[in-house]
């Protein structure tokens, strides 16, 4: 175990344990180590190469990202700010409500798009999942889950069908029946099965596989016919809140924020992380690729959304401002991914010039924190589901040419957070 | 530590893991910023006109005009 021993009792704080006891001097490598005997004998099996205590670790870790930034400073020669001088400005951007979806009794939690670009699953704190038709604002499906705070939920690619999940730990698919009076719970199915909450979900390209986050510091990648796992994703040091697929046109990776307050990018074959990003402050509550697949964007409680460029490894803007003290839950970018919708907790969205780091409107309406927010598959509109207590749980939001009402430089209203600053 | 929950494994397991990570990252390929944020911003001008959150939509394509009444359902 050690090149070199000498021995001598003393007696005082364990460098270990931090207990008061009869401590063994232990010189290993000529580095002095003060464990009392329980935790020598518990470090000797512990099987650690020769030298190795949490200290040593430490200190190679230190070393290792200093070297990291190093790295990734050298390739920091301009801001993306300024290389977006030249970029056009954008014009006055018009947002209106064009749709509420009403029908949740309780705070909307996730919902997704399907590729038709008109129906919509959402799901709720209080169990229920709903498919919408975002033109006429019907229901079209409900299903109760038998678990409150189902926390994700997502439409298959090929809109036959969906999968939720939340405290049950589980991910389910729901075959959606075009017979309306059919129960749906019937044909229920459990594909993942994780060993705490379930936070995020999504398909992969088809219908068959599945993408999960977890409150267990996992990802997985799931068959949905067998409900086998077939792939499983270590490196988060707390709970996976977020998860996004790559576009399929960049391969096949993907990205998870966590507690830890890391984002991790990850290779789907090899199950290896191959990046890492830590420099939020906090939770990352949603990850969302750039629609070129190069970059992603993150919401954080924080207050921050962040740009990290995935080719040259860094962080390369910060969407903030003094005046946003709440977290940012959610993110998606525009079709062009000139513009980054963000949703609150202060009940606002805030609109980001993403090239050049500025915000071009904030948004108004929601009575509740804003947890998700989705732009349609062909970009016409966005739809944020919130955690509003009144029935105007859902808003949609188009862009038009309509030159009336512009909600950008309306001042928050009475009741919300921020109300009386502008 | 293959295979357990991140609030199961001990510091040590956890900062062994961090170090197993960063040694694979320190020798990653990168591009500097100027090329790649170029590349970026290329890509979003390119794809601005098809943009219609930024565009707009006149009336008679807008899938969501007219107006939907009162349809609420509870």
């Amino acid at each position: 175990m050690c090149d070199q021993t000498f021995l001598a009792i003393t007696f005082g704080p364990c460098d270990s344990c931090s207990e008061n006891r009869p401590l063994m001097n232990l010189y290993i490598k000529t580095e002095p180590i003060n464990y009392c005997s329980l935790c020598m004998e518990i470090m000797a099996c512990q099987g650690l190469a020769s030298g190795e205590t949490l200290k040593s670790l430490k200190a190679e870790s230190e070393t290792l990202r200093k070297k990291l930034e190093e790295e990734r400073k050298k390739l920091h020669d301009v801001e993306l700010e300024k290389v977006a001088e030249k970029a056009e400005a954008l014009g006055e951007l018009n947002m209106k409500t064009r749709r509420t979806l009403k029908g949740h009794g309780n705070k909307v939690l996730c919902m997704d798009w399907c590729k038709d670009k008109r129906r919509i699953v959402s799901s709720s704190q209080d169990g229920k999942v709903i498919v919408w038709d975002a033109f006429t604002t019907n229901k079209e499906h409900a299903v109760t889950m038998p678990t409150t705070w189902v926390m994700a939920c997502a439409y298959a690619p090929s809109g036959c069908a969906i999968a939720c999940g939340g405290l049950d730990n589980k991910c389910s698919v729901y075959p959606l029946s075009l017979d309306k009076d059919e129960n749906l719970a019937a044909k229920k199915k459990s594909v993942a099965m994780h060993t705490n909450y379930l936070s995020g979900c999504t398909f992969t390209n088809s219908d068959m596989q599945i993408l999960t986050s977890s409150g267990d510091g996992t990802s997985a990648l799931w068959d949905v016919e067998s409900g086998q796992l077939l792939q499983s994703f270590h490196g988060h040091s707390a709970d996976v809140l977020t998860l996004d697929l790559a576009p399929s046109e960049t391969g096949n990776t993907f990205v998870s924020g966590g507690s830890d307050k890391k984002a991790n990018v990850w290779d789907l074959r090899s199950g290896q992380n191959v990046q890492s990003f830590d420099t939020h402050d906090s939770d990352i509550n949603c990850v969302k690729y750039y629609p070129s697949g190069d970059a992603f964007a993150s919401a954080s409680d924080d207050s921050t959304c962040r740009l990290f460029d995935l080719r040259a490894d860094r962080e390369v803007s910060i969407y903030s401002k003094d005046s946003i003290m709440f977290g940012a839950a959610s993110v998606d970018f525009s079709l062009s991914g000139r513009l980054l919708f963000a949703g609150y907790n202060d009940y606002t969205i805030n609109v980001w010039d993403v090239l050049k780091g500025t915000r071009v409107a904030i948004l108004f309406g929601h009575e509740n924190r804003v947890s998700s927010l989705r732009v349609s598959p062909d970009g016409t509109a966005f739809c944020s589901g919130s955690w509003d207590n009144t029935l105007r749980n859902k808003f949609l939001f188009t862009m038009t040419a309509y030159p009336g009402q512009r909600w950008a430089n309306c001042a928050p209203p009475f009741g919300t957070p921020n109300h009386g600053q502008m | 530590s293959q295979g357990k929950m991140a609030r199961d494994m001990s510091d040590i397991d956890i900062l062994k893991m961090e170090l197993e990570q960063l040694k694979k990252e320190v020798s990653t390929p990168r591009e500097p910023v100027s090329k790649t944020s170029k590349d970026i911003m290329d890509w979003c001008e390119a794809a601005s006109g098809t943009d219609l959150l930024i565009t707009g939509v006149p009336d008679d394509k807008n899938p969501y005009k007219p107006e939907k009444g009162g349809c609420i359902i509870t």
